[in-house]
């Protein structure tokens, strides 16, 4: 186990040494956030005023949910990582290592995660002088790990995908089809109490909706604790399943050869 | 012990029949060509020894661990350099090669020496904080070779070394792959399809076709084992069919084969065969530009052993290689 966990550690310092040497890529990936947090935030600025909203600021009400967005879809598309990877051979080449095989999928999992923690801090900086408090350091931190663990859950669908198809194309089209809806059946934009009461019932078990009520309690008025507790600890038991269902593809995968 | 030794190898992917039944033994120390065209069985074999790849039958061991039961004994054991490099071309050589090192068990100061030992004897020093990305062909082919060897594997295998390197690139890689057969304690196994690869570097080596081994034996042994001579007629113009029927009929002529303009065939003696082949192709009016005769090349063994053309072979098999 500690090897597995070390060998994750030095394939996650390669994933994010590489990353870093193309900064403009972290850049890149936050540009869309940054839509969400500046523009879309003033044009919906008074939907607060809708009776059942339980804040009186759009801005503290959203930026823990572009949080979870951001780190939703960095999750959903980190299979790119995996498919270059088989691409250029570096996946065979450290299968023909006493690299544990565990090892090459969870850091990609991993690597996702770290990302989406990285990302979430820049957004709450930026976030913070426009009037989002987000519950101060306790509320950063639980937005901080609902985006982790929300990556990282997705992420373990995505590799899932990657070493099932092993084509771009196939990924691209898988990650098209889950994101948006996955998106739309959660109360990511708009207070839960006033979304339809059929998709209401779909977002209860869409985990895009449990990181969103995690990262979202705090900054309401009354949070419910109870509720970060359970959708932290439901999020935590999801990722565990897709990590598992991805380390099991890449069995599946390795039988192909 | 012998470092490989590899009993009814048999593996197929779906209908297709890659391996029908390959072995051969590898002594330590030795460098081992595996020798055939593209398509002929070569990488599986290895891939099966580098426990990338489940064999469907057969027996194999490598530094003395089956490669079945006992995997990662095996991964330790081995340095293997795919065909396709598998460097993580956004990272540096020393990254490459400490990550390498690392998952292989070593790490401090140990690691960090090793790494600049191959950066240095692989001529990467001063690329080797450079991202992998901007280097050349040679310098990549030198760093997979490296990262082969960071951890002393007592057996390494070279997948196809120097395909599509330059012959310039190709020289310094033979070199290179000559010195590091010079180390006693470090066994080679070596795929290629080029002849002229096999013939200087191995040791012994093993011609695969189709799934199988035809011959193995030392180069110069497989050689001195086709008597005669090879002879090459030069014509000068069209009748090749016909050239190479009329030899046939010849007497003390065999294994008369076309390719192009060229007529290859195997005599017992050059000085002596000439003449008559001559005089029976001019009987038929097909001029004859040049002739040359030669002592057997590893050409001629491929062609006695599989009685099929090395170079028209490698091309088929091009075509019917598996989609990766």
């Amino acid at each position: 186990m500690s090897e597995a966990l070390a060998h994750s550690l030095f394939m996650v310092g390669r994933q994010t040494r590489n990353l870093f040497r193309e900064p403009i890529w972290i850049v890149m990936m936050l540009v869309q956030p940054m839509f969400w947090l500046l523009l879309y935030s003033q044009l919906f600025r008074r939907v607060v005023e809708l009776p059942g909203f339980e804040t009186d600021s759009y801005i503290d009400f959203l930026a823990p949910a572009v949080v979870v967005m951001t780190a939703f879809f960095q999750g959903t598309w980190s299979g790119m990582g995996m498919i270059t990877d088989l691409d250029r051979g570096v996946i065979e080449r450290f299968l023909a290592t006493p690299a544990r095989r565990s090892s090459l999928v969870f850091s990609q999992v991993l690597r996702s995660g770290i990302t989406s923690v990285i990302q979430g801090v820049i957004i709450l900086l930026v976030a913070l002088p426009l009037g989002a408090g987000n519950g101060g350091p306790l509320g950063w931190l639980v937005i901080l790990v609902a985006g982790g663990l929300i990556s990282a859950c997705f992420a373990g669908v995505s590799q899932a995908v990657a070493l099932l198809t092993r084509r771009e194309a196939t990924m691209i089209a898988v990650a098209n089809f889950i994101g948006l809806p996955l998106m739309f059946f959660s109360a990511m934009l708009i207070d839960f109490d006033l979304i339809p009461r059929w998709m209401q019932w779909a977002a209860r078990f869409n985990p895009v909706q449990w990181a969103v009520d995690a990262a979202r309690e705090p900054v309401l008025a009354s949070p419910n604790w109870g509720l970060v507790g359970l959708s932290l600890g439901l999020l935590v038991a999801v990722t565990a399943a897709t990590s598992a269902f991805a380390t099991w593809t890449f069995r599946v995968y390795q039988r192909t050869l | 012990m012998d470092a490989i030794v590899v009993e009814g190898l048999y593996k197929h992917y779906g209908e297709v029949e890659a391996l029908k039944g390959v072995s051969f033994a590898v002594h330590p120390g030795e460098v081992f060509g595996l020798l055939g065209p593209n398509g002929a069985g070569k990488s599986t074999t290895v891939r099966i020894l580098a426990t990338l790849t489940m064999p469907g039958g057969g027996r194999a061991e490598v530094a003395g661990w089956d490669v079945v039961r006992e995997p990662d004994r095996v991964r330790r054991s081995i340095g293997y350099v795919p065909q396709a490099s598998g460097v993580d071309r956004e990272a540096t050589a020393r990254e490459n090669l400490t990550l390498q090192g690392r998952v292989q068990g070593m790490r401090g100061s140990g690691l960090r020496a090793r790494v600049a030992d191959l950066l240095d004897i692989f001529g990467l020093s001063d690329a080797a904080d450079r991202t992998v990305r901007g280097y050349s062909g040679g310098m990549k082919r030198r760093l997979d070779v490296a990262l082969g060897l960071v951890h002393r594997p007592s057996v390494l295998f070279l997948d196809e070394p120097t395909t599509g390197l330059d012959p310039e690139a190709r020289a310094a890689m033979w070199e290179e792959l000559e010195r590091l057969a010079g180390q006693e304690q470090l066994t080679i196994l070596l795929t290629t399809h080029y002849l002229e690869e096999a013939d200087r570097l191995a040791d012994r080596l093993a011609i695969v076709s189709h799934g199988v081994v035809v011959v193995q034996g030392a180069p110069e042994r497989l050689k001195r084992d086709l008597r005669g001579e090879a002879i090459t007629l030069e014509l000068q113009d069209g009748h090749g069919n016909v050239a190479a029927a009329t030899l046939g009929e010849l007497e003390g002529v065999h294994e008369a084969a076309l390719d192009g303009r060229l007529l290859r065939a195997r005599v017992e003696n050059g000085a002596r065969a000439i003449p008559g082949i001559i005089s029976a192709l001019e009987a038929r009016r097909i001029p004859v530009a040049s002739v040359t005769t030669a002592r057997p090349s590893l050409d001629d063994v491929y062609l006695h052993f599989t009685g099929r053309d090395f170079r028209s072979e490698d091309e088929a098999g091009r075509e019917e290689e598996r989609p990766r």
